[in-house]
């Protein structure tokens, strides 16, 4: 297992060699990029602030949650990228490795919805002539 | 007796500063720290219905106790990942 936040430019072909194992039948892997546009407005660039050390403790509780659910997944994957990134740049990615498909999709799907939820980071998304601290839900732990 | 608090986000840039210290009484909460931070940060106040409390690192409720040295973060609600709002 891995969990990491990092102000470094996130490799997924690192993170599909962390979880693949000669049991593997399935990597499934979801990578959160920077779009350009939001709610109608042009973004220019996010700024992603974490609390970096509960964030990876919040990880590793909600990787155990997806394992106990999905037993067949072989290794869990996660890394966050903070400070600002450009547009078309990697913040999120999520690796799941099982014997097959099935799970490794609903595994990685759980998770990232779950990270959504509880993982302590913050993003500020930045437009022409203004910027604004993007809030979902109140947190659910 | 004393707590560091964290602050992050939308909250770190109201303040001015991502760390704070507060001096505690006896038997005071997550919650009292806002209210107590508050009262140094009149921009932070406001936040109440949407906050959540970590001490050490572990959610907890307004209604938590936190003693000496513990670490008191103010957690907005979250929008880590990239996936659409």
């Amino acid at each position: 297992m891995l969990f990491e936040i990092t102000s470094a430019a996130l490799e997924s072909q690192r993170l599909i060699d962390h979880v693949r194992r000669d049991e593997s039948g399935a990597v499934a892997l979801f990578s959160g990029v920077v779009r350009n546009n939001n709610r109608g407005r042009r973004v220019l660039y996010l700024e992603y602030d974490a609390y970096s050390e509960m964030a990876e403790r919040v990880m590793r509780q909600i990787a155990d949650e997806i394992t106990r659910r999905w037993p067949a997944v072989i290794d869990i994957a996660i890394q966050h990228r903070t400070g600002r990134l450009e547009i078309g740049e990697t913040s999120l990615l999520v690796a799941v490795s099982a014997p097959h498909r099935t799970e490794a999709f609903e595994a990685c799907h759980a998770l990232v919805d779950r990270f959504k939820e509880v993982v302590p980071i913050w993003k500020k998304e930045v437009w022409e002539g203004g910027e604004e601290w993007i809030e979902g839900e109140a947190v659910r732990p | 007796m004393k707590a560091k608090v964290r602050l992050f986000a939308r909250l770190s840039e109201l303040a001015g500063t991502r760390e704070a210290e507060v001096e505690l009484g006896e038997g005071l909460t997550a919650g009292d720290v806002y209210t107590l931070l508050c009262g140094r940060f009149p921009q932070l106040a406001g936040f109440g219905d949407v906050l959540r409390y970590a001490v050490n690192g572990e959610y907890v409720t307004a209604v938590h106790p936190v003693g000496e040295n513990d670490e008191v973060a103010l957690i907005p609600p979250v929008s880590g990942g990239a996936v659409a709002l």
